[in-house]
C-alpha cells in the first residue's frame, strides 16, 4: 500500500539523534534493516523494517522538493551504494569499509544518513522522512519517478560543465579545493581499507599457525616428547592471543577511523554534486542571458522571463549553498575529531590488553624453563 | 699460529677412540690396543682377541669407546664395497682418526676415557664445562662481479682448553662452511651421528650481492645468511663429538683454510640428497628389516610425522611474515595519503591532526617492520633449520638400515662359502680347500664386524636422538622467549604512540 505523500512540511515525531539501525536481516534476497527511533512524546519507540529500495524512495522524495527554494544548493547526506549479499569483487570495492563485517558498518552508515537527514533544517521537514521512520508498512516499493538529481552520474556532455569557470571567487575556490580534497579523501579511504584487510589476513594466518601447532601436540610417556608438546601447546595459545589482538585492531580500524574517513569522503562527493548542480544552473543562466540578447523581439519578453526565473533560482541556490558549505566545513572538523579520538582510544585499549596478555604468556614461558 | 699438520686419517668403518695403552676393559684378555700416538695408518689384525660382543652392548651407559679392538683389516675388499656405494666418489666416507684428541690436549684428555658414562663426558668435556660462544659478523664483499664473494668474520670466545686461545677470529667464506659440513658428514653421518646441515646455497640471493644490488632484499639475504651460519656453527660445536673434530677446530682457528673444492657436491643439501638417495636405493633392495627394536620403529615414525608438521609450521610462518611485510607497506602508503590530506586542509587544527595521524602511522609502520623481522628471523629460520635437521636425522636412520643390510649380506655370503667349503671337503683340492677356509675365516670376522657396526650405530643413534630432542626443546623455548619479549616490547611502544596521539586528537576544534 503506498502512502500518499504530499510535499507539505511536517515535523518529525521522533528524536533524530535516537535513530538506530540495529541490524540487517538476510532472510530472502533483499537485505532488511530494522530501524528504531524514540518518540518525542516519550511514550516509546517506533520499530520499522526497511529495504534499500525504501531508502531510495526516501532519497528521491528529498530530491524532489522543487518548491523548496534553493533545494539544489543543499549538500544531501550521502546514502551508501546498494548492498548486495554475495557481492562481486567490483561491488565490494565500491562498498569499501561498508562491505566488511556482517553489515554492521553498513548499518552504521545508514544510521548516520538518517540522523543527518533528521538533523537537517530543510530536509527533516519533508513528510517522507516521517513516513519512513514511523509507518508500519514499507513506504512504497513502487518506484517514484526517478528524478535525475545527481547529475554527476550522467552523460559525458553534462560532465564537461564541471570545469566551467565560475563568476564567484568564493565558489571557484571552494570547487577547486573540493576537487583536491575529494581525491585525497578517496585515496586515504582506499589505503586505510588495505591496512584493515591486511590486518585481518594476519589474524587468519596466526590462526592457521596456532592450529598447525596444535597438531604437534602428542601424548606419550617420553619426557622429551612431553616437553616439546608442552612448548607447542603454549605457543599455540600465544598465537591465538596474537590473532585475537590483531582482529581487535582491525575491527577498531573499521568501526572508527575507517567509517569516519569513508563518511568524510562521501560528504566531499556530496558537496561536489551540489557544486556541480550549481554550476549547471550557472551555465543555464548564462545561456538564458545569451538567449535574451539574441532573441527576436517577439520572443524577447518570454526569454526575459526565463532569464529572470533562472537568476532567481541561481541566487537561491547560491545562498543555500554558501550556508551548507560553511556548515559542512564546521561539522567536518567535529566528525574527524570524533573518529580520530575514538580510534585512538580503542586502539590504546587494545594495545594495553595485548601487552598484558603477551606479558602473561612470556612469564609463563620463562617459568616453564 | 702454526697449524698442526694433520695427515689424512686412515680408512676405517668405525669410529674408535683408543687410549694410549689404557685398558678400557676389566677383562685381562684384552689385547694390546693399537697405538694411536700418530695419525699414520695403524695395523690392526682381524684376529684380535678383544672382548667379545656381550660386554660391548650391555647398556647405553657404557663407555662409547669400550669396543676398541675388533676391527676389519684395512685391506678388506668388502670394505671397499661398503665405502664406494652410496655417496659419490667426491666424498669418500672416512672414519675419523682414532686419536682425534691426543695431539693437542694435555692431561685433561685422559679424564674422558675414565668416565664410565657418555653423559658425564658430555657434561664435563674432559674437565672443561661447555663454554664456547661463536659469532658470525661483519659480512664483507670481496672482489667484483661474478667472482665476488662475501667474507664473514667468525669469532670464538671460549674458556675451554680444547682451544689455543680464549678469544680469536678468522675470516671465512660460504664455501668454507660447506666444506666443513662436507667433511663432517663424510666422517660421521654413516655411523649414526646427526651432523647439523649447513645453510642452503642460494643462486638468486648471491647473484644480487655479486652484482652489487644494494637494496632491502639483498641486505636481508646477507643478514639471513649470517645468522644461519652462526646458528650452524653453534649447533655443530654443541655436539660433544663434533666439537673435538680436527676439521672443526681448524675451521675456527686457522688463519688460512685450504679452499674447499667441488662445493657443488659438498652442499649440505647435496650430501643429504645423496645420503637419502642411497637410503632409497637400499630400500628398493627390499630391505625388510626385521626391526627387533620397537624404539627405532616408533622413533622413525615420530620423525616422519615431525617432518610433515614442521614443514606445515614453516609454511604457516612464511605466510605470516609475508602478510606482515604487506601491512608495513600498506601502513606506509596510508601514512602518505593522510599527510596529503592534511596538507590540503585549510583548517589548521584539522590539518595538524591529520599530519600527526600520518606521523603515528609511519611509526607504527616501523614497528610492523620490526615485528615482521622478528617473525622472520626467529621462527621462520628456526623452523627451516629444523626441517633440514630432520632430514639429517632421517638420513642417519637410513644409514642404520644400510648397516644392517651389509651385515646380512656378509652373513649370506658366509653361508654360501660354508656350503661351498663343505662340498670341497669331498674333492681332492687341498689348496682350494685352504683358500675356502681362509675366506670363511675372513668372512666370519666380517660378519662379527657387521653385527658390531649395527649395534654401534644403533647405540649411537639412540644417544644422538636423545640429545637432539633435548636440544630441540631448548632451542624452541629460547626462541619463543625472545619472540615474546619482542612482542611485549612492540605493544608497549604502540601504547606510547597512542597515548601521545590521544590528546592531539582530542584537541582538534
Amino acid at each position: 500500500m503506498m502512502e500518499e505523500v504530499n510535499e507539505a512540511t511536517s515535523v518529525l515525531s521522533v528524536y533524530g539523534h535516537t535513530i538506530k539501525v540495529t541490524e540487517a536481516l538476510q532472510d530472502g534476497d533483499p537485505l532488511t534493516f530494522i530501524i528504531v527511533s524514540q518518540k518525542l512524546s516519550g511514550t516509546g519507540e517506533y520499530h520499522v523494517d526497511r529495504t534499500y529500495d525504501d531508502f531510495e524512495w526516501l532519497q528521491q522524495h528529498l530530491y524532489a522538493q522543487e518548491d523548496v527554494p534553493g533545494i539544489q544548493g543543499v549538500i544531501f547526506p550521502p546514502l551508501p551504494v546498494r548492498p548486495q549479499a554475495n557481492a562481486s569483487a567490483k561491488v565490494m570495492k565500491q562498498l569499501g569499509f561498508l562491505g566488511l563485517g556482517e553489515w554492521q558498518p553498513y548499518c552504521k552508515a545508514l544510521e548516520t544518513f538518517l540522523r543527518q537527514v533528521a538533523a537537517h533544517c530543510i530536509l527533516s521537514k519533508n513528510k517522507a522522512m516521517e513516513v519512513f521512520l514511523t509507518s508500519i508498512d514499507p513506504p512504497g516499493r513502487q518506484k517514484v519517478k526517478r528524478n535525475i538529481f545527481n547529475r554527476l552520474s550522467q552523460a559525458v556532455e553534462e560532465l564537461r560543465k564541471e570545469g566551467h569557470k565560475d563568476v564567484d571567487e568564493f565558489f571557484q575556490t571552494e570547487r577547486d579545493h573540493n576537487l583536491v580534497l575529494t581525491g585525497h579523501a578517496r585515496t586515504a579511504v582506499e589505503k586505510f581499507l588495505d591496512v584493515a584487510l591486511t590486518e585481518q589476513k594476519i589474524a587468519v594466518a596466526c590462526g592457521h599457525f596456532a592450529a598447525a601447532l596444535q597438531i604437534c601436540v602428542e601424548n606419550g610417556d617420553d619426557p622429551e616428547k612431553r616437553a616439546f608438546s608442552r612448548v607447542c601447546a603454549k605457543l599455540s595459545e600465544v598465537f591465538d592471543s596474537i590473532k585475537k589482538n590483531m582482529m581487535s585492531v582491525a575491527v577498531n580500524d573499521m568501526n572508527t577511523l575507517g567509517l569516519g574517513l569513508d563518511l568524510d569522503w562521501r560528504y566531499q562527493e556530496a558537496e561536489r554534486e551540489m557544486l556541480f548542480r550549481r554550476t549547471c544552473k550557472l551555465v543555464e543562466l548564462e545561456n538564458a542571458r545569451k538567449n535574451v540578447e539574441r532573441a527576436k523581439p517577439a520572443k524577447k519578453s518570454a526569454m526575459e522571463e526565463v532569464k529572470k526565473a533562472a537568476e532567481g533560482e541561481f541566487e537561491q541556490i547560491c545562498k543555500v549553498a554558501k550556508q551548507e558549505i560553511v556548515k559542512l566545513n564546521q561539522e567536518r572538523v567535529g566528525m574527524v575529531q570524533k573518529s580520530l579520538t575514538q580510534w585512538c582510544e580503542q586502539q590504546l585499549q587494545t594495545a594495553r590488553e595485548g601487552a598484558d596478555i603477551f606479558n602473561q604468556h612470556l612469564q609463563a614461558f620463562k617459568a616453564m624453563a | 699460529m702454526a697449524d698442526t699438520a694433520r695427515d689424512p686419517p686412515p680408512d676405517r668403518t668405525d669410529f674408535h677412540e683408543v687410549e694410549d695403552g689404557e685398558d678400557l676393559f676389566p677383562e685381562p684378555s684384552a689385547a694390546p690396543e693399537s697405538q694411536p700416538a700418530s695419525l699414520s695408518a695403524v695395523d690392526i689384525s682381524t684376529n684380535s682377541n678383544g672382548p667379545k660382543e656381550d660386554s660391548f652392548f650391555d647398556d647405553d651407559n657404557e663407555d662409547l669407546f669400550a669396543e676398541a679392538t675388533e676391527e676389519v683389516s684395512l685391506d678388506s675388499p668388502e670394505r671397499d664395497v661398503l665405502l664406494s656405494d652410496g655417496p659419490s666418489p667426491a666424498i669418500t666416507p672416512i672414519t675419523p682418526p682414532t686419536s682425534v684428541i691426543t695431539p693437542r690436549i694435555g692431561h685433561q684428555h685422559d679424564d674422558m676415557f675414565t668416565h664410565s658414562s657418555f653423559d658425564e663426558m658430555e657434561e664435563e668435556e674432559g674437565g672443561d664445562s661447555f663454554d664456547i660462544n661463536i659469532s658470525v659478523s661483519d659480512p664483507e664483499k670481496i672482489g667484483d662481479g661474478m667472482n665476488a664473494y662475501m667474507a664473514y668474520k667468525v669469532t670464538t670466545k671460549t674458556s675451554m682448553s680444547l682451544f689455543k686461545q680464549r678469544d680469536f677470529s678468522v675470516k671465512r667464506r660460504f664455501s668454507d662452511f660447506l666444506g666443513l659440513h662436507g667433511k663432517l658428514a663424510s666422517k660421521y653421518l654413516h655411523i649414526g651421528y646427526i651432523v647439523p646441515p649447513a645453510p642452503e646455497k642460494s643462486i638468486v640471493g648471491m647473484t644480487k650481492v655479486k652484482v652489487g644490488k644494494e637494496d632491502q632484499s639483498s641486505n636481508e639475504f646477507v643478514e639471513k645468511r649470517r645468522s644461519a651460519l652462526e646458528r650452524y656453527l653453534m649447533r655443530t660445536v654443541k655436539h660433544p663429538i663434533l666439537l673435538k673434530d680436527p676439521d672443526v677446530l681448524q675451521f675456527l682457528e686457522s688463519t688460512e683454510l685450504p679452499r674447499a673444492v667441488n662445493t657443488q657436491a659438498l652442499s649440505s643439501a647435496g650430501i643429504l640428497r645423496m645420503v637419502n638417495k642411497a637410503a632409497d636405493a637400499v630400500n628398493k633392495m627390499t630391505i625388510k628389516m626385521n626391526e627387533s627394536d620397537a624404539w627405532f620403529e616408533e622413533k622413525q615414525q615420530h620423525f616422519e610425522n615431525l617432518d610433515v608438521q614442521l614443514k606445515k609450521l614453516h609454511a604457516s610462518v612464511e605466510s605470516l611474515v609475508c602478510h606482515r611485510k604487506e601491512l608495513s607497506v600498506n601502513t606506509a602508503q596510508f601514512a602518505k595519503s593522510a599527510a596529503m590530506l592534511g596538507n590540503s586542509e585549510d583548517h589548521t587544527a584539522l590539518s595538524r591532526a591529520l599530519s600527526q595521524l600520518a606521523e603515528v602511522e609511519e611509526k607504527i609502520d616501523q614497528l610492523h617492520q620490526d615485528q615482521a623481522n622478528a617473525d622472520l628471523y626467529l621462527f621462520s629460520e628456526l623452523l627451516g633449520d629444523y626441517v633440514r635437521l630432520i632430514s639429517a636425522v632421517k638420513g642417519v636412520f637410513d644409514q642404520r638400515m644400510k648397516t644392517w643390510q651389509k651385515w646380512q649380506d656378509s652373513q649370506m655370503l658366509l653361508q654360501k662359502k660354508r656350503e661351498a667349503e663343505a662340498k670341497l671337503q669331498f674333492t681332492n683340492k687341498p689348496d682350494k680347500l685352504q683358500q675356502a677356509k681362509d675366506e670363511i675365516k675372513e668372512l666370519e670376522g666380517k660378519v662379527q664386524q657387521g653385527e658390531r657396526d649395527f649395534e654401534q650405530i644403533s647405540k649411537t643413534i639412540r644417544r644422538e636422538v636423545s640429545r637432539f630432542e633435548k636440544e630441540r626443546v631448548k632451542d624452541f623455548k629460547m626462541i619463543i622467549v625472545k619472540y615474546l619479549e619482542s612482542l611485549v616490547q612492540t605493544q608497549q611502544q604502540l601504547i606510547k604512540y597512542w597515548e601521545a596521539f590521544l590528546p592531539e586528537a582530542k584537541a582538534i576544534s
